[in-house]
């Protein structure tokens, strides 16, 4: 057995290993700030000095708007806001004057009406925002809606008062605006893109006119042109509703813009498209109807949205005409000697309004835009 | 403009009919043929269409609720009294300065109470007609109790915030000239600014119309810290417009006014005037309500018309101090006649 080898148990000798460190985390928003608020001296001092900054605006602005706030106040007395000013915000102008900014001269009694309008608005909004409803009924849906708005609006049926137009006034005379505005312009918008890349001369003209000319004139001086002029050309007694004219100026100037719009998808869209469809044989409405619109409208989504966004914004112009849009209302409203002065909460009000419909309609055109590009992906 | 208007008008009517009958169909609202005037359209439409302006405290402003209230709509109300004998029988058309005169030359509403001062140039050139003066406004000063100013001739070397592009701005400029003062102009556009500029004390003074200044004055928290100088720079009488070449309107128009200031002379208030118009035993206001004589139906409306009105707005007097009083104003030279210093005068009723 000497022979036989014995295994001797051997030591090794191992390096000791030594405890290293945990890596630095990656994620997380402790590792995000670091990667991004404090990643050297200069990034931190200026993390902190901005830090400092909106923290105390932020708390300055909460004590203004809720902490020192004054909510109400009795019978138009408005001492307690006085004392307020500076330090705390006046919301009992808001809670007090909410029914003239949102419905104007409306009859009193009657804001249920256009409250309710406002609520179809929406309601029509999201229907038609929904794809599930993009179908030949939508357009039934549309006419059912405007035709269940005007009646509330105007009444004289159903037991419902007749209110005559000027007494309109507020959010359904913003979205009234915008939303025929653009329900209008849109459709006009697209055959005037499509004339202007027409061979015919005549119709390549009168479109090329119709933009520039409108392009060539700011939205006000058609408003003033539509308010001022127009009435003197028309025989004697004879008035088209103030509102109605507005309406017709916005739709004529939105129309201009959207038509460009509409004509940079067209141009957008590769030569091979339109020779694919014609080498298929379609007519010219089968070919713009399934083969190019389709396409170019997908390509020019943001601007136009962007387009619709503005023009919503722009309707507040109709104050120089003397409509009362939700501006004018929020501005009138504190013409009254007892709330002068607390302008800043009726803005904020107004604007936190506009800013729901606009940032809701740039949501949706963003899910729009994923969901109609997927093709697009990479 | 309004003569351009006109000749405008008739031109290009022919042409332009096709187009606006057109593009009025759906929503043409066709009033009687000027022809027949205006009193018998307002009469046919039912209701009388009154042009006010889009917010002026004491004036005409919608309230809470959203019904129209003021000096002005107190005049719209009355005339609506005076023609149906129903003040629910009228209609406010907000217009803003730059559109009133064409909603009045294009019939979109029959009258103007839209404080518009008389002048001239606006009598001859836009086809109107101004046939009263219900409110004699001018323009002043408001300083600061502190600065110890009582006359606008301590203002010399001063720096005063004005509106620029308004005969305001102009009056200033002229008033100084002639009173020899140097004064340094803060020129801001609105006049919500304009007030905050005077209030931090970028300007010691700050000008526009008293009424105006009045209105201001009194939505300051401390009323007693801002004075009005007495010193009134500028002509300023504020008035009703209707179209030119309808003197029948235009009178009735008129006389409302008058009526409402004899109502006052005479003391007879909404409180008083329906036992009045059967007990009083002065001629001159039997003559006025309607008891003896046929004034009214001279005017085309109902003998009692100042009866009706009087019940429902009040006399002058009290119209003015439902409206203009809680701003702060003065009668001043609103005050009847009969006062010093007041300019309100009335012809004879008879």
């Amino acid at each position: 057995m000497a022979s036989d080898t014995t295994l001797t148990p051997v030591t090794i000798p191992a390096a000791p290993i030594e405890a290293r460190n945990a890596p630095i985390s990656v994620v997380g928003p402790v590792a995000w700030a670091r990667a991004n608020l404090f990643s050297g001296p200069v990034s931190t001092a200026v993390t902190l000095a901005l830090g400092y900054l909106i923290i105390r605006w932020a708390i300055g602005f909460i004590d203004w708007a809720f902490i020192n706030a004054v909510w109400s106040v009795p019978n138009n007395q408005t001492q307690a806001c006085r004392d307020a000013r500076g330090v705390g915000a006046c919301w009992a102008v808001v809670t007090e004057k909410h029914r003239f900014i949102l419905f104007g001269t409306y009859p009193y009694e009657e804001h249920w009406r256009p409250a309710l309008a406002c609520v179809v608005f929406v309601g029509l909004y999201i229907v038609s925002a929904m794809r599930r409803f993009w179908r030949k009924e939508l357009a039934l849906i549309w006419i059912a809606a405007l035709t269940t708005i005007g009646v509330l609006m105007w009444g004289g049926v159903l037991g419902m008062p007749y209110v005559a137009q000027e007494r309109w006034g507020g959010l359904p005379i913003t979205l009234i605006l915008s939303t025929f505005g653009l329900a209008f312009a849109f459709p006009l918008a697209i055959m005037v893109a499509l004339g202007r890349r027409s061979r015919m001369p005549a119709i390549k003209a009168i479109c090329v006119l119709y933009v520039e000319l409108i392009r060539g004139v700011p939205l006000i001086s058609l408003l003033f042109m539509a308010s001022v002029m127009f009435p003197l050309f028309l025989p004697e007694g004879m008035n088209i509703d103030k509102l109605l004219r507005a309406q017709i100026a916005i739709i004529l100037f939105a129309g201009a813009y959207l038509a460009e719009v509409v004509r940079a998808g067209l141009q957008a869209l590769p030569k091979g498209q339109y020779e694919a469809a014609d080498a298929l044989g379609l007519s010219y409405w089968n070919k713009t109807g399934f083969i190019i619109l389709p396409q170019a409208l997908r390509m020019v989504i943001p601007p136009l949205v962007n387009t619709f966004i503005g023009f919503f914004k722009d309707t507040s112009l109709v104050l120089i005409i003397g409509i009362f849009d939700l501006l004018t209302a929020g501005k009138t409203a504190i013409v009254e000697p007892a709330w002068q002065g607390f302008g800043v909460e009726v803005y904020i009000t107004i604007g936190l309004i506009y800013f729901a419909f606009c940032f809701a309609m740039s949501k949706y055109s963003q899910s729009l835009e994923t969901e109609l590009n997927q093709h697009r992906r990479r | 403009m309004t003569f351009f208007g006109q000749t405008l008008k008739a031109g290009l009517r022919a042409a332009a009919f096709a187009v606006a009958a057109l593009a009025a169909a759906p929503a043409v609202a066709q009033a009687p043929a000027q022809a027949t005037g205006t009193l018998d359209a307002i009469r046919a439409r039912g209701s009388l269409i009154c042009g006010v302006t889009t917010g002026l405290a004491g004036f005409a402003q919608p309230d809470s609720q959203g019904v129209w209230r003021g000096f002005d709509v107190d005049y719209c109300r009355a005339l609506a009294v005076a023609i149906f004998n129903d003040v629910s029988k009228v209609r406010y058309v907000p217009t803003t300065a730059q559109v009133r005169f064409t909603a009045l030359q294009s019939g979109e509403v029959d009258v103007l109470f839209r404080n518009t001062t008389w002048t001239l140039t606006r009598d001859t050139s836009l086809g109107l007609d101004i046939p009263a003066i219900n409110f004699y406004d001018g323009q002043g000063f408001m300083v600061k109790r502190s600065a110890n100013v009582t006359s606008a001739r301590q203002l010399d070397g001063a720096t005063i915030c004005v509106q620029p592009g308004t005969t305001t701005e102009q009056n200033l400029s002229d008033w100084a000239r002639s009173a020899r003062i140097r004064f340094t102009p803060v020129v801001i556009e609105r006049l919500e600014d304009n007030v905050a500029a005077y209030l931090t004390g970028r300007c010691d003074a700050f000008t526009t119309d008293v009424s105006g200044l009045a209105a201001t004055r009194s939505a300051q928290s401390q009323p007693n810290d801002h004075v009005i100088l007495p010193d009134v720079i500028s002509k300023e009488p504020l008035g009703p417009l209707v179209r030119h070449g309808d003197q029948r309107f235009a009178d009735l128009v008129r006389w409302l006014h008058f009526g409402l200031i004899t109502a006052e002379e005479y003391e007879i208030t909404a409180a008083n005037v329906v036992q009045a118009s059967t007990t009083d035993t002065r001629p001159d206001v039997q003559r006025l309500l309607g008891r003896t004589s046929e004034l009214g139906q001279m005017l085309g409306v109902d003998n009692r018309w100042m009866v009706n009105i009087l019940r429902v707005t009040g006399n002058y007097g009290e119209i003015f101090t439902r409206n203009l009083t809680p701003l702060g104003l003065q009668r001043g030279p609103n005050a009847l006649w009969t006062t010093p210093g007041g300019l309100q005068y009335a012809p004879p009723f008879r």
